[in-house]
């Protein structure tokens, strides 16, 4: 287990690499740069600003040098943990992002937690008690919530949430909060918020997982041994907990590799939308503004933690299913 | 099932009757073995109701949006000073001189509020205005060919709003409409693009494996792990802003099956593995068949429903993404209209309370989006034609 593990990790490396080297690449396809900008401002606005500076800023980050040059200077720094420096909010990128990508990982984890939480009850009972009438609703609003666009359904939350109680709903802290410390009353205060973007950003990943664990429990319940255990005259519950359900669930265990992905990137445009603090917003200005440290470490970092998911979802479903080999 | 009746269930009809029913059965048997794979799948889909009727949706849409300039009453980018965010009329049947036979509007008139100074839009309801079908109005050129002025419908006189106006007072029935066909061709060429890719990449790493299977692998799974929508946030953002409309248009189809033809080329891959060892395909090889033709004439045929179906679930995939970017204003960009695009006018809570109706093409790209689904649903349990009809 042991050596599958480091294995594992082993490979991330060379596929971190890559992400690094796309993330660069990526912000660097626009025409000009921030840099520059920044530097014809700092000249035109007649502030006494030296050469030497320029050329600091220059130095620092390679710039007019060949786009390998810029790129290691970068990568070697994000390597000890410094992302770089943010021009349009003139800081640098690691006061910016840390807090906001905490955000992002709260918004998605939450969102995942609550996918599992209901797909789990409802997609059992849709397989157990197929063509029910209860099963169709099910799989009616569940292809209902693959079908909303995310950012729809946030707007009409807020329309409804307007229309029903008169106040914009958006953002994860109240008004007094937004600029306070982390405090408990903070933290209480973000739970109270922070159902809205759940239900948003989890919806399409329900409706998913209920299919999933519809059909995998389908699967199972057709094998010949519930059929042996049902002649056998064992209660309905028992045999469904016993042997079809805890088979039905490995599936269902490796698709955090491929939800908690599919949660990062929905909670990016919802955040735009209902103005949530967390990496969307700020990435999509950045990338708007051509602010490249940002965008480019925001991405890699989103990546990167899709990779870290996808790692997470191997090593549980080595646990779940011990038939998978750790070679 | 093909039996409607079973033999068994009647005895106590006459031994001729039997005979006849047998007889039938023994037919509708014979035809479910000659059946070629494609009739299988036609018998399997058609029992999906529900896949059906989404079906003849889709194809009505479509070719709703092969004639925009005759179905929608006015240009997109018409402006109406005079009825800048107007609520959508209802179209009505009953008036206070009681019913009519043909649906009319009543005229909608601009009142400001004396204290709050804010405009509002009241009924005029001394006018009535029937909407009548195939009207003249404004001219067009169908497909830039055929020059005509025959709208499907429309009012004589004054405006006719099925979904009010936006807040420069186009008119936004005609705006989806043209939006549909920018919105639903991105699809189509969207997963045109990946399922080239897809096959070509899938195909070659599926059959040749070894050295270059592993490295298409890696490919596929580092583009993977890049989450979607940041991916494509940051490439359409590097789309240069003087590009022009189509070029723009072109890019983003191009982005998002870049992205999205791994999920195809898995599929792809994983079929031709396993198909490459069944019985008929060595025995193709064994024969000295050229490998080509193996691929083309053996494999692509035997997996092809299989792939329609996927395609048919990637096109909503295509739909919603471009729907984000363009809501986000990183996608398409006015002048040309998508839903997305449209969308983006409903983006602050304001305009939302103070134009609700803004929100309709969120309704289409819904509609649209189900459609597909339930399309590729039922494609999806059709193409394996030997699965649902085990006796």
């Amino acid at each position: 287990m042991l050596r599958f593990i480091i294995e594992r990790l082993l490979t991330m490396i060379p596929i971190l690499i890559v992400i690094s080297i796309i993330s660069f690449a990526i912000i660097q396809l626009p025409p000009g740069d921030y840099l520059t900008t920044y530097i014809i401002q700092l000249e035109a606005s007649g502030d006494s600003v030296s050469q030497s500076e320029i050329e600091g800023l220059k130095q620092r980050y390679g710039l007019g040098q060949p786009m390998h040059v810029q790129y290691f200077k970068w990568i070697s720094g994000v390597v000890v943990g410094d992302f770089g420096y943010s021009f349009e909010w003139n800081q640098p990128v690691n006061t910016l992002i840390w807090e906001r990508l905490g955000l992002t990982l709260v918004v998605s984890i939450s969102s995942l937690l609550l996918t599992w939480i209901v797909a789990f009850p409802i997609g059992v009972y849709s397989a157990v008690r197929q063509h029910s009438p209860g099963d169709y609703i099910a799989t009616f609003v569940g292809f209902l919530g693959l079908s909303i666009p995310n950012f729809m359904l946030a707007l009409i939350l807020m329309y409804g949430g307007y229309r029903l109680f008169g106040m914009s709903i958006g953002g994860l802290f109240s008004p007094e909060f937004v600029d306070a410390s982390w405090s408990w009353a903070k933290f209480v205060n973000m739970l109270s918020h922070l159902w809205i973007p759940m239900v948003v950003v989890g919806t399409a990943g329900t409706a998913g997982m209920i299919r999933i664990m519809r059909n995998n429990l389908l699967d199972e319940l057709g094998k010949q041994y519930v059929v042996t255990a049902r002649a056998k005259g064992l209660s309905t519950v028992k045999l469904i907990f016993k042997y079809p359900l805890r088979l039905a669930l490995i599936p269902f265990v490796s698709t955090v590799g491929w939800l908690l992905p599919q949660l990062i990137s929905g909670s990016a445009v919802v955040s735009v939308v209902l103005n949530l603090p967390t990496a969307g917003p700020l990435l999509l200005r950045a990338l708007l503004g051509q602010d490249m440290y940002l965008a480019g470490s925001f991405t890699f970092l989103l990546a990167t933690l899709t990779v870290i998911g996808t790692f997470i979802s191997d090593l549980l479903l080595a646990a779940v299913d011990p038939r998978i080999t750790y070679d | 099932m093909f039996f409607t009746q079973n033999p068994e269930d009647n005895l106590a009809i006459n031994d001729r009757q039997k005979e006849l029913l047998e007889e039938e059965v023994d037919e509708t048997e014979e035809q479910f073995y000659y059946a070629t794979q494609w009739q299988l799948m036609w018998w399997n889909f058609r029992k999906h109701r529900l896949a059906v009727g989404c079906g003849i949706l889709i194809l009505f849409m479509y070719l709703m949006v092969l004639v925009p300039e005759f179905i929608a009453p006015y240009e997109p980018s018409t402006r109406n000073r005079r009825y800048a965010n107007a609520p959508p009329q209802r179209v009505r049947l009953v008036s206070d001189q009681g019913f009519h036979f043909r649906p009319f509007v009543y005229d909608l008139t601009q009142e400001i509020d004396p204290e709050t100074l804010q405009r509002n839009y009241v009924l005029d309801k001394s006018t009535i205005k029937p909407i009548r079908f195939f009207v003249r109005g404004v001219d067009y050129k169908l497909w830039g060919l055929i020059p005509s002025n025959i709208h499907l419908f429309g009012v004589d006189d004054g405006m006719l709003f099925l979904f009010g106006t936006d807040r420069l007072g186009r008119d936004m029935f005609t705006r989806v409409i043209y939006a549909a066909r920018i919105s639903m061709s991105i699809g189509l060429i969207g997963v045109f693009l990946s399922f080239v890719l897809g096959l070509t990449l899938g195909g070659i790493s599926g059959y040749l494996g070894g050295r270059v299977d592993n490295i298409i692998q890696r490919i596929m799974e580092i583009i993977r792990s890049f989450p979607q929508i940041p991916l494509w946030m940051a490439l359409s953002a590097a789309i240069p802003p003087h590009w022009s409309p189509v070029r723009t248009y072109f890019a983003i189809t191009v982005i998002l099956s870049v992205i999205g033809w791994t999920n195809l080329a898995r599929q792809v891959r994983s079929k031709i593995i396993s198909l490459k060892n069944e019985d008929f395909v060595v025995a193709a090889q064994l024969s000295g068949t050229s490998e080509t033709r193996i691929v083309t004439r053996h494999l692509i045929p035997s997996f092809m429903s299989h792939i329609i179906a996927v395609i048919t679930l990637a096109i909503p995939t295509m739909i919603l993404a471009e729907t984000s970017l363009s809501f986000l204003g990183i996608g398409l960009r006015p002048p040309v209209v998508s839903w997305g695009v449209l969308l983006q006018q409903s983006q602050n809570l304001y305009a939302l309370t103070q134009a609700p109706w803004l929100m309709i093409p969120g309704l289409f790209v819904v509609v649209y989006v189900l459609a597909f689904s339930f399309l590729g649903d039922g494609l999806r349990d059709a193409a394996d034609p030997y699965g649902g009809m085990k006796r």
